[in-house]
């Protein structure tokens, strides 16, 4: 799966959370919770969704590792591989 | 008669539209039904009825506004009728009677009877084409034909009514400028009349973060637990032991509520916010508020809480932690007395046993109301709070 394939998804899945929200013009640096205003409810069903699309599991002890947009397509793509 | 009002869902509503009933005249009613479905500052919600009955008057139509208090619909409940029993009563009475009488003038085939009761057909109500009018198996059996029909039809008529005749468009806009409004009567209300005095602690989340990580280690990240559920649950013990501050203050004085039901807040994305209740939190497992607060955030943002989640909050709980604050005053919400607010767990030095580390630090705070209560039961709730999260693991 590509980079841009993987973002198509987080996008997808933001987007049920944070309609309203630009993803074009999302800064890939910065932090996501903060940009997009995501609560930790809503973080959390991400994650599930996230699980749930592409399988793979995420550890509580790696939410810290996803931070930005950048952080969480890196994440991913190494787990995919 | 029972009268079904527009309730007030919260010191700030004044008014209420009907969107729609889901019961039609003559329909009958239990105690917690969903009768109606109302749109407010707080969005659409479920309005739900306190007795059992039947609807014998509908009073304000799908569309209507109405402020709080208008009788929306008339309900003949059993025990307002005074005749009512006494009639049901004679007429039981007569029913066994006619029976008797029944079966001594008819005569019933033995299979008749047997089918009668495999199929519960009253055999007083069936005509007999045997002869001398004796009833036969077939007429038992034509007998549940026509009583099956019946029962089809009425089963369809009852799905044919329309749930919610009328959906009332409001525009998110104003939505949000009413909300707005209402918050502002409350909070301006809540200033007004409620001297608050404000404490605050700094809690060791050492102990109630470890337990929580072992466990949701265990689990699927469908099944985790979120760290606001463990100050949710030791608020709620913390409050059986301080029940002062679980009430209302009406009329001058405090009025103690027994079950603590503690109302969230939740903020909404287009701005506002909206406190349902997590009824009973005391006595709920932590895995029960994980669910619970999940199903109140998914109502809460697309509609259909129940009007008594949002009516019967005893307590306030605001976790501002998410957003990065490291400390929240909160300002009551009237009637009751007391609001407890956690900002945000982070990383700070602590001192113990002549000893300096670094512990995951949760800071609460209490609002209190301080007609109902004074800074010294305040002082021991915090402190009640702070020992339940240092034994997370009984939580």
């Amino acid at each position: 799966m590509t980079d841009s394939e993987i973002k198509e998804i987080i996008f997808r899945l933001l987007g049920e959370i944070a309609p309203e929200a630009n993803f074009a013009e999302l800064p890939p640096g910065e932090n996501l919770r903060e940009v997009l205003d995501i609560d930790s409810f809503d973080f959390l069903n991400f994650l599930i969704g996230l699980n749930a699309e592409l399988g793979i599991d995420i550890p509580e002890s790696d939410y810290g590792q996803l931070r930005t947009l950048a952080d969480i397509v890196s994440y991913i793509s190494a787990r995919l591989k | 008669m029972g009268e079904f009002r527009m309730p007030s869902l919260g010191a700030d509503m004044e008014k209420g539209i009907l969107v729609g009933w889901n019961f039609k005249l003559g329909d009958p009613i239990k105690r917690g039904d969903i009768i109606a479905v109302v749109e407010t500052d707080k969005g659409a919600i479920d309005i739900e009825v306190f007795e059992d009955g039947v609807i014998d008057e509908i009073l304000v139509q799908p569309g209507e506004d109405a402020p709080v208090g208008t009788v929306l619909a008339l309900i003949r409940t059993e025990k307002e009728l005074p005749g009512a029993k006494v009639e049901a009563e004679a007429e039981a009475k007569l029913g066994k009677q006619e029976v008797v009488l029944t079966e001594k003038r008819t005569r019933v085939s033995p299979l008749a009877r047997k089918l009668a009761g495999e199929l519960g057909i009253d055999l007083s109500k069936v005509e007999g084409t045997g002869p001398g009018g004796a009833i036969e198996g077939a007429d038992v059996e034509r007998a549940a034909q026509t009583k099956k029909i019946a029962e089809v039809e009425a089963k369809k008529t009852a799905e044919q009514v329309p749930h919610i005749p009328l959906k009332i468009k409001t525009q998110p806009q104003d939505l949000q400028s009413r909300m707005r409004r209402a918050i502002a009567a409350a909070m301006a209300r809540s200033n007004r009349e409620i001297p608050h005095y404000y404490l605050e602690t700094r809690i060791d989340m050492s102990c109630a973060l470890k337990r929580l990580e072992i466990e949701n280690q265990k689990r699927s990240i469908k099944e985790r637990l979120l760290p606001v559920v463990l100050p949710i649950k030791a608020t709620a013990l913390a409050l059986r032991e301080v029940p002062e501050l679980n009430g209302y203050w009406i009329d001058d004085q405090l009025q103690l509520q027994e079950a603590v039901h503690i109302g969230f807040a939740i903020s909404l994305r287009q701005g506002g916010l909206v406190i349902p209740a997590i009824h009973h939190a005391d006595m709920k497992s932590l895995d029960e508020l994980m669910e619970t607060m999940r199903d109140l955030i998914i109502r809460t943002r697309s509609g259909h809480l129940r009007s008594s989640e949002l009516t019967d909050g005893t307590i306030t709980l605001t976790n501002l932690g998410d957003m990065g604050v490291e400390t929240v005053y909160g300002v009551i919400y009237p009637p009751q007395v007391a609001l407890v607010g956690f900002g945000k767990i982070t990383e700070q030095p602590w001192a113990e046993n002549s000893m300096l580390g670094i512990r995951p630090i949760l800071n609460a705070t209490l609002a209190g109301d301080h007609r109902a209560t004074d800074g010294h039961r305040g002082s021991q709730f915090l402190e009640a709070l702070n020992r339940y999260l240092q034994e997370a693991e009984k939580l």
